[in-house]
């Protein structure tokens, strides 16, 4: 069961890790980007979370985080993320508690139509690498009956391997596409702020 | 860094605040950032709205009144809009005539202009700016980028909205003229974002970045700096490659990066004009100065309209903006 505690949770959680890796994210943009990526997540995310705890449903909920994404975050990831949440709240109706595998497919939900927003499939080096994989561990674990914290671990370990998994990829969309080869050895900023999305949920789950 | 601002961020909102003192053709929405005309269109005009990241002055709120864009959203410094500055700036805008949407090649943009599309009750079209001859691997990358051609763009089609054509010719015009735009950039320093507070790129006395974009993203090659003549015939050559500019007219923008003397943009004119004349290229109108920048940075563009003979009447036809004003 997935709660609006849970997911009040699990979004100050993101804020916070995301708030720790500023710099992180930052350095990561800086020689394949633009060297925003932190400031604008941590923009985004500082905006989401107040209030989040009071909000009834957990569709609200995630539609209170896409719209901040959306409206505070600019670049690619702001409507990216702001895709992911809000389609994510579409798919779950206004209700306070769901069961963990509505979450699960509701996230799903979300990732499919960020990967559509931004035109990315799997090994562009782009967010999709973590989130892809992750939302598959996720949904994949609750349906062979694993409970839903052990779920999260699996979806993390499956965010964390794509993310480190774009390191020797070569971008093929966004910013970095122009560098060519010289995007190789670099990790997508994206994925890495998506691979936190899942270390967040694993920690409250 | 030695900058004329208060802090990092304030700039764009301080800015903003400039325009608004500075220009009695525009009133700026600050909730939303967005800068717009302050007589609006006649019912039944259809509205262009146009806008970026910032940084890029005087495109595109430079480029808001009569003859041109209608609104223009400011996002921060070289990140796009957000769409909800995109609705403010189409429902302000729009008249019931619909709103021809001018967007920069840039998946950040083109994603937040979607979704404004989207959310947005107006009829919308939206035209592509894709002038950047330097991105070479299109199929694999986002796509070419959108520079300085834009403004040809804006100024064309919005001497067309002027005269009240329709939504969709609005929209297809913009596209052809579009299609036939071609830029190509170079660099002699890095630009710097008041937020990092360094250059972009380190980019050592003796050389210089051909190929470049207008956010500080490196280019296609770097190589020894020369004079304005070898420099020109890396610019040139590039854009004349990728699209047959012979038997039209063609209109000529040398475009200076933010960082560049005015003096140094005509010598440069001098020496492209100079090449195209020897490649038999027609220079019907020829326009030169700092109109879609790089914050700081020194450099140059030179971009190339293949122009049928209608769109060079609706380029001279009146414009009285802060960045761009004749026969008004």
């Amino acid at each position: 069961m997935v709660t609006t505690a849970t997911v009040a949770a699990w979004i100050t959680r993101y804020a916070a890790i995301i708030d720790e890796n500023e710099a992180l994210l930052t350095e990561l943009d800086s020689p394949i980007g633009d060297a925003d990526h932190g400031a604008n997540m941590a923009r985004g995310m500082a905006a989401a979370v107040p209030g989040i705890d009071a909000v009834p449903t957990i569709d609200a909920q995630l539609k209170q985080v896409g719209m901040a994404m959306l409206s505070k975050v600019g670049g690619t990831s702001g409507p990216l993320y702001g895709t992911l949440f809000l389609r994510a709240a579409m798919a779950l109706g206004a209700r306070a508690e769901v069961a963990s595998s509505e979450f699960a497919e509701a996230l799903a939900t979300g990732a499919a139509a960020l990967a559509e927003r931004g035109k990315a499939d799997p090994g562009d080096k782009t967010m999709v690498d973590a989130l892809a994989p992750a939302v598959a561990a996720l949904e994949r674990a609750l349906s062979e009956g694993h409970g839903f914290a052990d779920a999260a671990a699996a979806a993390f370990e499956a965010a964390d391997a794509g993310r480190e998994a774009t390191t020797p990829m070569l971008a093929r969309k966004g910013r970095a596409s122009y560098l060519g080869e010289r995007s190789v050895g670099h990790t997508d900023p994206g994925a890495t702020s998506a691979a936190y999305l899942f270390r967040a949920l694993q920690e409250v789950a | 860094m030695k900058k004329l601002i208060n802090s990092p961020g304030t700039v764009i909102a301080d800015a903003l605040r400039g325009i608004e003192v500075s220009d009695n053709r525009v009133r700026v929405d600050h909730t939303h950032r967005i800068v717009l005309r302050k007589e609006p269109k006649a019912d039944g005009k259809v509205a262009l709205v146009s806008g970026g990241g910032s940084g890029h002055e005087p495109l595109h709120a430079g480029f808001v009144g009569e003859g041109m864009l209608d609104a223009a959203c400011a996002g921060e410094m070289f990140t796009s809009p957000t769409p909800d500055q995109i609705v403010a700036a189409i429902d302000a805008a729009d008249t019931g005539a619909g709103t021809l949407l001018i967007v920069k090649n840039y998946t950040g943009d083109v994603m937040n202009f979607e979704m404004g599309a989207e959310l947005t009750g107006a009829q919308v079209r939206t035209v592509l700016v894709a002038d950047d001859v330097a991105v070479e691997d299109s199929t694999f990358t986002a796509g070419r980028r959108g520079v300085a051609g834009t403004m040809i763009v804006e100024k064309i089609a919005g001497a067309a909205a002027e005269e009240g054509m329709g939504l969709d010719d609005v929209a297809s015009l913009a596209r052809a003229v579009a299609a036939s735009t071609r830029s190509m950039g170079m660099a002699l320093t890095s630009c710097t974002v008041p937020a990092a507070g360094r250059p972009t790129f380190d980019l050592p006395e003796h050389e210089m970045e051909i190929g470049i974009g207008i956010h500080g993203e490196p280019g296609r090659h770097r190589e020894p700096f020369t004079d304005a003549a070898h420099i020109a015939r890396q610019l040139v050559e590039p854009v004349l490659a990728d699209l047959n500019f012979g038997d039209s007219d063609v209109i000529l923008l040398v475009n200076g990066m933010g960082g560049t003397p005015l003096i140094e943009l005509y010598v440069m004119v001098a020496e492209v004009t100079a090449l195209l004349e020897a490649a038999d290229v027609r220079i019907a109108r020829c326009l030169v100065g700092n109109y879609v920048t790089s914050l700081d940075m020194a450099g140059c563009s030179v971009t190339l309209t293949r122009a049928e003979p209608e769109w060079l009447r609706l380029y001279d036809e009146p414009v009285n903006t802060a960045g761009l004003r004749w026969g008004a």
